[in-house]
């Protein structure tokens, strides 16, 4: 009996050691986080204490440097949405941000239909790239008024068909839908059965395809590859190992820089053509990204609101950020310091008053 | 089929197990052989009609009705009570909870946003803890584990990603291990609450990411409460488990001495059952760590997050390194907390003596604990994880596996392509072509059938109940594309189970290399591994199979391989010196003796199979996985992703409990779903 109850002694002791431990951790001596200079007092103190190492006295001066932005911005939620010319924008409306305007950016990686949902509650205040998404624009912005358009983003995407090169080059007339059935045996897989292959991508993406290859009637049958890194691999192990391919795709894309893939001429766009999804028949229409902010944002007269709705950049600038990125290995806040410093006149025009 | 249906009450119910085995397996085979021809028969007369499909974009009205769900969310978040004292105060209990942890590991939102404890007091905090649970060799394989993750440049993401974990499995445990004694000591709600937890175990997360986002908004409650739906069940069912295990014989003789309900649980119960709680932990955690990647969609920071962001750009050597990062420290929780469960036995054998050195050393241990916390909260060094002055490993790994996985794709390339196609157009759409161009209702009386014979349980009421449902989500035609993918995986997961389970079974050195290759088939983000596999099989049903496999076979292979080292070594050695061959061995003595473990094996690797539906879409696969991904990213299709998802799950409940039944008829006696379930930490 004293046995076990030496034993539960040392057990409670064990467990108020632990308890101990984190009140140390809670509330003991210094920290090093005082040096960020928000809480003045807790500053001076830290100063105090951990000035003797020079990873202590770094932390204050670097900390010093950023805190000398004006402190007129506060802070914005920035969501992520999970593809790279998106984290382009991003990571450089962040870099302009937090060192111009010395805001403080929350980035939120998320879903695209997830982020929208985060307007009404005030958790997300900023999409930067915007595909379209005409159910959701009714629902938040015409319907709920909860956000709103904060402009072109100025670059353009246009989604289609396309062909690895050396397939266009080996076969120049397979770039024109006419002559898509007389190469249809040569895109079945075991996927399509009888049919050639028409492989698409993620299941968010926009796509008519089912619909154009009845229309068009067209001896194919589309196959959802499901992803994003799907349809990248696909077209990249088809490019290398020269095996003949067919898939939606779209730009800008990181991936052009690295494969040049030929779009495939469909039928062409005139407004309206794609009025009704399931007769459609026609390409699809370029896409003139946008930015979508928060309502409550867009009325807060941070100068963030105003350097997102100036924000305005070109395919190309994009493409430079994405592949500082990808092919470059960059950090995102890295690739966006190095495309701001050689692009000062843009920048400058973002953020002019 | 009419057949079947008469026969079957007709048919003599399965004997005790010493009954005539030969007679009830010739009955059986009859019907089986029987229902067969009349579902070839349907499928040959009917040709593709009555299958009910349903295109792509279209939608039933019930898809169109579920859409209505976010509206009314948006409505009522500030005014119905519901939201006022229920959600809302969960979500805030939540919150402040994961935060509290983010700020004492990983980050606080103020100055350099450094941790309560930097990293120095965390890896020495965790390496105490790991003694005092477990035992010196943990400690040593805490404190390495973390530090070489360190070395891989991915701590704060490792602390985001723990942060993540430890408040997950502990609301999990708060509400699980309740709930597991509740339904441990009442047959009525553990009634209610197993098809409840079958719900949470094989619903597609995809499916509720977006409603969770909703109710309790963007920010760590909602992924942690995602976590928690995945991660409870097993803390419920095993701790049930474990007090239902209580031999009979020993509760009769605490009543008999009288003693009240709630001293029975505390006084016996729950010491007997504190074993198989602790497995039931042990579990939990597994579960909450599968779910990073998926977290990470709705906005949790981690692992998950490094390796989804470096998959955008296909770099499988960054994937590769946060994924091992996963791996690892699954494997430290896992093996400390196995550790920890053993240890209570070891403890009370030992003597007085290293008792007392242990506690020492803990204390000891607490002071340097203390110290090491301390010099995080003063300086930088021991604060932020000091990558520049120490080698960088992660690099050189990532690199290593970006070589291997373009070295691999260049030189298989012309064999694999073949493989998938042989294997596409021999097995898989042969099978397939005969579940969808089947009539509806011939496929549901096949079911019915083979959940129902031999009667008892499954009810063939309840088997029709859940096909009607099935007919009502709308989405048949995909389910039965899932299903004919999901028969093969499972058939080909057995196979490996077999071969594997055998081997390692037999061969303790065997079992040691290979048990972390399969943790790692368990743990490591599916992507990691799919792009070089998308590489070699194109984006195809084959690709998504062999997802499913990889997850799936590690499950079978360890069940099997328990069941096979627990044959008693008195019957091994008889049967050596009977003069048997090894071949002999396996075939008449150790497989027949580990039928259990077998019929387990085949039914975890299904429920495990089915849980890499959502991630098959992904890569090809299309089915109910597609409807459930497209229902995340597009608001009308919405509902039909969430009918796909309980499409899903109603597929799921039949296949398990006609497995079950199946296990019951060749052995003549009930597995436990509890036992079943045992090991299940699938990806979501």
């Amino acid at each position: 009996m004293s046995v076990l109850n030496s034993r539960v002694g040392r057990r409670i002791g064990a467990i108020a050691a632990a308890g101990a431990l984190l009140v140390s951790a809670g509330c003991g001596g210094a920290t090093v986080n005082g040096a960020g200079g928000s809480t003045p007092a807790a500053a001076g103190s830290s100063a105090a204490s951990s000035g003797g190492s020079s990873g202590g006295s770094s932390a204050a001066g670097s900390a010093a440097a950023s805190g000398s932005a004006p402190a007129a911005c506060g802070s914005f939620n920035l969501a992520m949405n999970d593809w790279v010319s998106y984290t382009a924008d991003a990571a450089v409306v962040s870099y302009v941000a937090t060192n111009s305007l010395g805001c403080k950016v929350n980035q939120k990686a998320l879903k695209e239909q997830i982020a929208w949902q985060g307007f009404p509650t005030g958790q997300i205040d900023v999409i930067l790239e915007n595909w379209g998404h005409d159910d959701l624009f009714k629902k938040y912005i015409t319907d709920e008024k909860v956000a709103v358009d904060a402009g072109l983003t100025g670059n353009v995407g246009q989604i289609g068909w396309f062909v690895p090169p050396w397939l266009a080059a080996k076969y120049p007339d397979i770039t024109d839908y006419n002559n898509l059935n007389k190469y249809a045996d040569m895109f079945k897989t075991s996927e399509s059965g009888d049919k050639g292959q028409l492989l698409d991508g993620d299941a968010s993406f926009v796509s008519n395809d089912q619909a154009l290859v009845k229309n068009l009637n067209l001896n194919y049958k589309v196959v959802n590859g499901g992803s994003e890194t799907a349809l990248i691999q696909s077209f990249r192990s088809a490019e290398k190992n020269k095996t003949p391919m067919i898939g939606y795709f779209y730009s800008p894309q990181w991936f052009l820089s690295e494969v040049k893939l030929v779009k495939v001429a469909l039928p062409p766009y005139t407004k309206g053509c794609d009025a009704v999804p399931a007769k459609v028949a026609c390409d699809y229409p370029e896409d003139k990204l946008n930015k979508i902010v928060s309502a409550k944002f867009a009325n807060s007269g941070s100068p963030a609101a105003a350097l997102v709705k100036k924000f305005n950049w070109t395919n190309d600038d994009q493409n430079l950020v994405a592949k500082y990125i990808t092919a470059d290995k960059m950090t995102p806040a890295a690739a966006a310091k190095k495309w701001v410093d050689a692009n000062k006149a843009k920048v400058d025009a973002w953020l002019a008053k | 089929m009419a057949t079947g249906l008469v026969e079957r009450p007709a048919a003599p119910p399965i004997g005790p197990p010493g009954g005539p085995p030969r007679r009830a397996l010739s009955v059986g085979t009859l019907i089986l052989l029987g229902t067969l021809a009349v579902w070839l028969l349907g499928r040959v007369v009917f040709a593709n009609r009555f299958t009910l499909p349903l295109a792509q974009a279209d939608l039933s009205p019930l898809h169109t009705n579920l859409n209505g769900f976010n509206d009314w969310v948006d409505a009522n978040r500030n005014t119905n009570p519901l939201f006022l004292y229920f959600f809302n105060e969960i979500r805030q209990v939540v919150d402040a909870t994961g935060t509290f942890f983010t700020h004492l590991i990983s980050k606080t939102d103020v100055g350099l946003g450094i941790p309560q404890i930097g990293w120095l007091g965390t890896l020495i905090l965790l390496t105490w803890v790991a003694f005092w649970l477990a035992n010196g060799k943990m400690a040593v394989l805490t404190a390495v584990v973390f530090f070489f993750i360190g070395l891989q440049g991915l701590w704060p993401d490792a602390m985001d990603t723990l942060a993540l974990v430890i408040s997950a499995v502990l609301f999990a445990l708060l509400v699980g291990i309740p709930l597991g004694i509740w339904a441990g000591t009442s047959d009525r709600f553990n009634k209610i609450v197993t098809p409840i937890l079958d719900f949470m175990q094989i619903l597609p997360s995809f499916a509720y990411l977006a409603p969770l986002a909703l109710v309790f908004l963007i920010g760590p409650a909602a992924a942690i409460i995602c976590t928690i739906i995945f991660a409870a069940p097993p803390a419920i069912r095993i701790t049930a488990h474990g007090i239902r295990q209580v031999p009979a014989t020993t509760r009769e003789a605490v009543d008999s001495l009288g003693v009240g309900r709630g001293q029975r649980l505390r006084g016996v119960l729950l010491p007997m059952a504190k074993r198989t709680i602790v497995i039931g932990i042990n579990q939990t955690i597994m579960a909450a760590l599968s779910m990073v990647t998926i977290a990470s969609l709705i906005g949790a920071p981690g692992l998950g997050l490094t390796v989804n962001q470096a998959l955008q750009t296909l770099d499988v050597g960054t994937a590769f390194n946060g994924g091992l990062a996963i791996v690892l420290i699954a494997i430290t929780l896992d093996r400390v907390s196995t550790a920890a469960s053993l240890r209570a036995e070891i403890a009370a054998r030992a003597g007085g003596h290293s008792r007392n050195v242990r506690w020492i050393v803990i204390g000891v241990g607490f002071v340097i604990t203390v110290v090491a916390v301390l010099l995080s909260r003063t300086y930088l060094w021991a604060a932020q994880f000091p990558r520049a002055t120490l080698p960088d490993v992660g690099t050189p790994i990532s690199d290593a596996a970006t070589s291997a996985s373009d070295w691999l794709t260049t030189n298989l390339a012309g064999f694999t392509s073949g493989l998938k196609n042989g294997f596409t157009s021999a097995i898989l759409n042969p099978f397939e072509s005969l579940l969808t161009g089947t009539p509806f209702f011939i496929r549901g009386l096949v079911l019915v059938v083979l959940g129902a014979h031999p009667p008892p349980p499954p009810p063939p009421a309840g088997v029709v109940a859940c096909l009607a449902i099935m007919v009502y989500l709308g989405v048949w035609q995909d389910a039965m594309s899932t299903l004919a993918a999901t028969i093969v995986a499972t058939i080909v997961v057995t196979m490996l189970g077999i071969v594997f389970g055998v081997w390692m079974g037999r061969s303790k050195t065997t079992d040691r290399i290979l048990r972390p290759i399969l943790d790692a088939g368990q743990t490591m983000p599916a992507f990691v591994y799919l792009v070089p596999f998308l590489a070699l099989f194109g984006a195809t049903r084959f690709t998504a199979i062999i997802a499913a496999v990889v997850y799936a076979a590690p499950a079978s292979i360890k069940i099997i391989a328990d069941g096979i080292s627990q044959v008693s070594t008195n019957t091994v050695e008889a049967a050596t010196s009977a003069g048997s061959t090894s071949w002999q061995l396996i075939t008449k003595v150790q497989l027949p003796m580990s039928a259990k473990a077998l019929a387990l094996a085949v039914n975890q690797g299904l429920i495990y199979v089915l849980s890499m539906v959502v991630i098959g879409a992904l890569v090809g696969a299309g089915g109910l996985g597609y409807d459930v991904v497209a229902g995340l990213s597009q608001r009308d299709l919405f509902g039909k992703g969430l009918a796909a998802g309980l499409t899903l799950v109603v597929m799921g409940i039949i296949l398990d409990r006609i497995t079950q039944a199946a296990a019951r008829r060749s052995l003549g006696d009930s597995i436990s779903p509890m036992i079943a379930r045992k090991q299940q930490t699938p990806l979501g």
